[in-house]
């Protein structure tokens, strides 16, 4: 039967779902990744973020809900310029923070 | 009552607690660095939530101390700390014997041409806060045209909450102050579209909510959840703002007639000067420490002085009368004790 729609997967983040274990361990190295408040400076700093999608601040909180691949797409866009780090208004080395990021998420995945 | 009371500082703070020292028999001292008195509260227009004139209230408060000492224009030069009591010297070669001091010497607001990107100094259609009340109440600002308006904009944030700023602190009264900004600006240009950039709205006291509610639903203030990262000038001499609009996840940007800053309350370093020559200490926000921050704001760690007012910390002129009086009071049953 046809109802002229059809049901999606949930778009719901379930919290209590979200494996947190790969987070944890980038807070152990950096610390200050739970100081963000989501101010957006970096992403509307970003040379990049326009054309790419890349924005510091949606990698933080896609990696806050478990969703990995979605921070990943955006990373690839990231050219290291250092812009973000000079405006993060929490003092967060967001450069070091992209890079550790890529490292420990890359090592879990391989 | 013989016993004397030196009160550094003549805002609101100041006045309240000479007015009501006064009442209780002494003859409190005022020293004001400033030509006048009244402090920040002489400079603002109308006081959040009810628009109330500031000028009336600080006539008002004036008007309670004119039996008071004052000595205006007037400077601490140096405190020697006696056996059991205070040596005063004044600028004016007056100096002071005292068993109690009473520190009301406020705040300062964030230097905001500190923060370059948002071109204070550089572009003339961006103001500060003070600024803005500065053009309310004299109409004089060679920056501001007289032309209507088509865009207005206020940044939330200029110098606090901003570690890259040294003040991590929120100066708690700017959000309210925007929100009221905003609608003045809306009675005097109707066709304006007037943008608040914010990252999180503080509306703690009594009716702010209800001032925000009436900036959003009957004068049509917009809200924009992000923090401005550039701004800068374009040919037709306006300003265009850049931020990310983290609600919609995607950037913005908006070309204004007018962009305010608010600025942020900082510690007033004429108020750290004179703590520091009795070595009185200061607290994480480079704020004056209270001996205790719930139990006794008005104590300092030394018998005999005490604080009053912004120089503690950020404050609106309510919480800050309350605090004068409850120092004149803390100071009434110290000298009894004696
Ligand atoms: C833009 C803006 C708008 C505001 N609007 C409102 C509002 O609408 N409603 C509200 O409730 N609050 C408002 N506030 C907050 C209000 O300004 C403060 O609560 C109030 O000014 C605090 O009073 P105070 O006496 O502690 O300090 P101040 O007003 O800073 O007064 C301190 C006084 O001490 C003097 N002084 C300092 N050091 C020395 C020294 N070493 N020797 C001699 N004298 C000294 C100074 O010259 C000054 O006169 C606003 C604040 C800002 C920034
Ligand atoms: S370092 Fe990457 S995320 Fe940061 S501003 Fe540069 S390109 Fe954008
Ligand atoms: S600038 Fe800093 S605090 Fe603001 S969203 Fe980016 S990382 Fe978070
Ligand atoms: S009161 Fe509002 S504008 Fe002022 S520092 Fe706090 S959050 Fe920012």
């Amino acid at each position: 039967m046809n109802f002229g729609f059809s049901i999606t997967p949930s778009s719901t983040i379930n919290l209590d779902k979200v494996d947190r274990t790969m987070f944890e361990h980038l807070h152990e190295i950096e610390p200050d990744v739970y100081k963000c408040m989501a101010c957006g400076s970096c992403s509307s700093t970003c040379p990049a973020g326009r054309f790419s999608g890349m924005s510091v601040r949606k990698v933080i909180l896609a990696l806050q809900r478990g969703r990995e691949k979605e921070a990943a797409g955006m990373l690839k866009g990231c050219m290291l310029c250092g812009k973000c780090s000079m405006v993060c208004p929490r003092g967060i080395n967001t450069r070091h923070l992209i890079l550790s990021i890529c490292r420990i998420y890359n090592k879990e995945q391989q | 009552m013989k016993e004397n009371i030196v009160i550094i500082g003549g805002g609101v703070a100041g006045l309240e607690a000479a007015a009501r020292l006064i009442r209780l028999g002494y003859s409190p001292i005022i020293v004001e660095k400033q030509d006048h008195l009244g402090g920040h509260l002489a400079e603002w227009h109308c006081l959040f939530p009810d628009m109330t004139p500031a000028s009336d209230i600080t006539a008002h408060l004036v008007g309670e101390v004119s039996d008071a000492n004052i000595f205006t224009s007037t400077e601490i030069l140096f405190i020697n700390h006696l056996k059991d009591s205070y040596n005063v010297m004044l600028s004016n070669g007056i100096s002071i014997i005292t068993k109690v001091i009473l520190f009301t010497t406020g705040f300062r607001l964030f230097e905001a041409s500190r923060k370059e990107e948002y071109g204070y100094g550089i572009y003339n259609q961006v103001i500060t806060n003070r600024d803005l009340e500065h053009w309310f109440n004299t109409g004089e600002d060679a920056r501001i045209s007289s032309k209507p308006m088509e865009a207005v904009g206020f940044v939330h944030c200029v110098g606090s909450r901003d570690e890259k700023a040294g003040n991590a602190q929120c100066s708690k009264v700017c959000c309210i102050t925007a929100v009221k900004q905003a609608i003045e600006m809306k009675k005097k240009f109707p066709e304006a579209m007037v943008y608040c950039f914010y990252m999180d709205l503080r509306m703690f006291g009594k009716k702010y909510e209800d001032f925000y509610i009436s900036a959003q639903r009957d004068y049509g203030v917009r809200f924009i959840r992000g923090r401005v990262s550039e701004v800068s000038e374009n040919i037709e001499g306006k300003v265009v703002v850049k931020a990310e609009d983290t609600l919609a996840g995607k950037p913005v940007r908006v070309t204004l007639d007018l962009l305010v800053l608010m600025a942020g309350m900082v510690c007033n370093p004429d108020s750290t000067k004179v703590a520091s020559m009795i070595s009185l200490q200061t607290d994480s926000d480079g704020f004056l420490k209270s001996k205790d921050n719930i139990m006794d704001i008005t104590s300092s760690s030394r018998s005999g002085i005490f604080y009053a007012g912004a120089c503690t910390g950020p404050k609106t002129v309510p919480e800050t009368l309350a605090e004068a009086r409850s120092a004149a009071l803390d100071i009434h049953n110290f000298i009894e004790s004696l």
